[in-house]
């Protein structure tokens, strides 16, 4: 199953809705609770990280019966150095940002620890798109 | 997906349903269908919330309880009563001429529900201090939430804080105080007065625990019209001679209002959330784990929380302000030294902490479309094909809640497509003046 969702630039009201309906579609699919927790975290930090630092993007999601793969696109800066920003803490959130309270530089490394593989690719000036795996059992 | 079933106190009375739709459509669960000329409830989705009791034209959803006249298989008659009971009445109406008249149709004991408030706190509290339960931790007292939760946000079962209920509490203590005055057990009828279905199905088949001690419930309305029709008789000033009661306190007079748990919780940052869609919208955003920091939640189904009870027979607003009004007395008085009936309770503090806690509670979702995911994976996708043909104006017609619930429906539990009028009538030239052409190029 396929299904696509559009995030939209700085539209924090909005931030959450594909991971709100990923997490129904899986909830009909029986997947235990456990392991839908870790699909939302994840794709919720991404979708954000795509509002809240690019322009905007693009989610997938495909669900078969053993795994839902996740890609979140954006045209945005780019990363320059991806391994730091896979580090604890490492944000470059704007101030407007962290106010709303964001910006703890924790998204990545937490959408690490909830998925099986993660392949993160970035050009800057291109674009970013984060590929997240989460295996049902 | 669990086979079992539960407890419902809503149920359809097929013979006086008009088949109008209006309950079909308020269900926050969609658990109703019309079919066969009535409507129907689904056990598995239903959460006793009560809405479609409220917008029946027809009264014909009711709330099951017991024959009031059971109460006289017992010789010592006992009404646990809540306090919104008191909010229908006018504020110059003290609480003692209001037991006054129960006792004259028929109780021989009033015990007040909330006097078990202080110790409900306690166990709460106690449990969150222990750090048990995941955060934010959530209230177990309002059932409709309790089973929305079990049935719609199965991941967040482990957040509710397993202690029994008020009622439950108190009917321990009524148990131990009538059978320390020498009252043979088999003697005691315990009778709850339920402000809501929720509370009935509660007291019938209690999550987390075997039984309830209660022996009967009556519906708040029953007993308001009876203590009414009495008061009249009786003229406006009876009192039983000598009857005295001491007094709630106004922490446990509001305790079932919005805020009125969230008052006595220790937690530094807490929410107080009413109405089950308000409840809905909130939940989504936890099990997402968007919400940080809130360490408790005090949720409840009702809008004004269990002043607009079901049951109730009066505007919850105006419940809700008695009910402020009668606090504001009692906090007076207890500014000037005076002690309340929680006081006594207090007393029995360790006996009744001693079970107060109850089992975890069990998910029991109704969403899952097959225990398969394979099987579920390919109803979704037949879902979803027929979705994208449907019109998307939930009008109901054909009986289903909504265009998806339809769909599911066709899916899950062989409706058929020719049930919606819309696409029946796609080639009537009226119906795309109405509606458009684009509407029916699917
Ligand atoms: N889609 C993206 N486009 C451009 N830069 C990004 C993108 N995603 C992450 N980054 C960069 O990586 C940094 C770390 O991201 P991460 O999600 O870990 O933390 P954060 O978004 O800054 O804060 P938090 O997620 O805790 O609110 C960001 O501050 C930003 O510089
Ligand atoms: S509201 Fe529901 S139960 Fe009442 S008449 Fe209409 S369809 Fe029947
Ligand atoms: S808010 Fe109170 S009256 Fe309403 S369903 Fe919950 S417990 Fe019952
Ligand atoms: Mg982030």
């Amino acid at each position: 199953m396929h299904f696509e969702y559009k995030v939209i630039e700085g539209d924090f009201v909005n931030a959450g809705i594909a991971s709100s309906s990923v997490k129904k579609t899986l909830k009909q699919l029986n997947i235990p609770p456990a392991i839908i927790k870790r699909v939302v975290v994840a794709l919720y930090e991404a979708e954000v990280n795509a509002i809240a630092h690019a322009c905007g993007g693009t989610v997938t999601a495909d669900i078969d019966s053993d795994k839902i793969r996740l890609v979140v696109a954006d045209k945005g800066p780019g990363i320059p150095d991806i391994d730091l920003a896979m580090q604890e803490g490492y944000s470059t959130a704007r101030p407007e940002v962290r106010d709303m309270g964001f910006g703890a530089g924790m998204g990545l490394p937490n959408i690490k620890n909830n998925v099986d593989k993660l392949n993160v690719q970035s050009t800057v000036g291109v674009g970013t798109t984060v590929e997240m795996e989460v295996n049902f059992n | 997906m669990s086979k079992q079933t539960f407890y419902h106190a809503l149920q359809v009375d097929e013979d006086q349903c008009i088949a109008c739709a209006r309950c079909m459509k308020s269900c926050p669960t969609e658990a109703i269908r019309v079919v066969d000329g009535h409507a129907t409830i689904s056990e598995h989705r239903c959460v006793d919330c009560g809405n479609c009791f409220k917008v029946c034209p027809v009264k014909a959803i009711y709330i099951k309880q017991d024959d009031f006249d059971r109460i006289f298989d017992y010789k010592c008659r006992v009404a646990l009563v809540p306090a919104v009971f008191l909010g229908q009445f006018a504020e110059d109406i003290p609480a003692s001429r209001v037991y006054s008249v129960l006792k004259e149709i028929g109780f021989t004991h009033v015990f007040e529900v909330e006097s078990a408030v202080q110790i409900f706190a306690q166990a709460k509290n106690q449990y969150a201090i222990e750090g048990l339960g995941e955060k934010p931790l959530i209230s177990s007292f309002c059932p409709a939430i309790v089973r929305l939760i079990q049935v719609r946000f199965p991941s967040l079962v482990d957040n509710i804080i397993p202690v029994k209920a008020p009622v439950d509490i108190v009917a321990k203590y009524a148990y131990k105080t009538l059978v320390e005055r020498g009252v043979p057990r088999k003697d005691i009828g315990l009778f709850y007065i339920s402000p809501c279905a929720a509370k009935v199905a509660a007291v019938k088949s209690p999550v987390g625990e075997e039984k309830s001690m209660v022996d009967g419930i009556i519906n708040m309305d029953e007993l308001y019209n009876r203590v009414q029709k009495k008061m009249k008789e009786l003229g406006k000033n009876y009192t039983v001679p000598g009857f005295s009661m001491a007094r709630l306190s106004s922490d446990a007079v509001l305790s079932t209002l919005t805020n009125g748990e969230r008052r006595l919780c220790l937690a530094k940052h807490s929410l107080a959330i009413d109405e089950i869609h308000n409840v809905t919208e909130f939940l989504e955003k936890v099990e997402n784990e968007e919400i940080e920091d809130i360490e408790f939640l005090e949720l409840r189904a009702c809008d004004q929380s269990c002043a607009g009870g079901v049951l109730l027979c009066q505007n919850r607003f105006l419940i809700s302000e008695c009910m402020y009004a009668r606090a504001r007395k009692i906090a007076e008085r207890e500014r000037n030294g005076e002690t309340t009936n929680d006081s006594k309770l207090d007393a029995e503090r360790d006996f009744l902490l001693q079970d107060v806690r109850v089992s975890a509670v069990k998910p029991r979702s109704m969403l899952a479309l097959d225990e398969d995911v394979s099987k579920a994976l390919e109803k979704m996708e037949k879902i979803q094909k027929i979705k994208a043909k449907l019109p998307q104006i939930d009008c109901g017609v054909c009986g289903s809640p909504s265009c998806n619930a339809l769909a599911e429906d066709i899916v899950c539990r062989n409706a058929s497509l020719e049930r919606c009028v819309f696409m029946n009538n796609a080639q009537d030239p009226e119906m795309k003046d109405i509606w458009g052409e684009e509407k029916f190029k699917k």
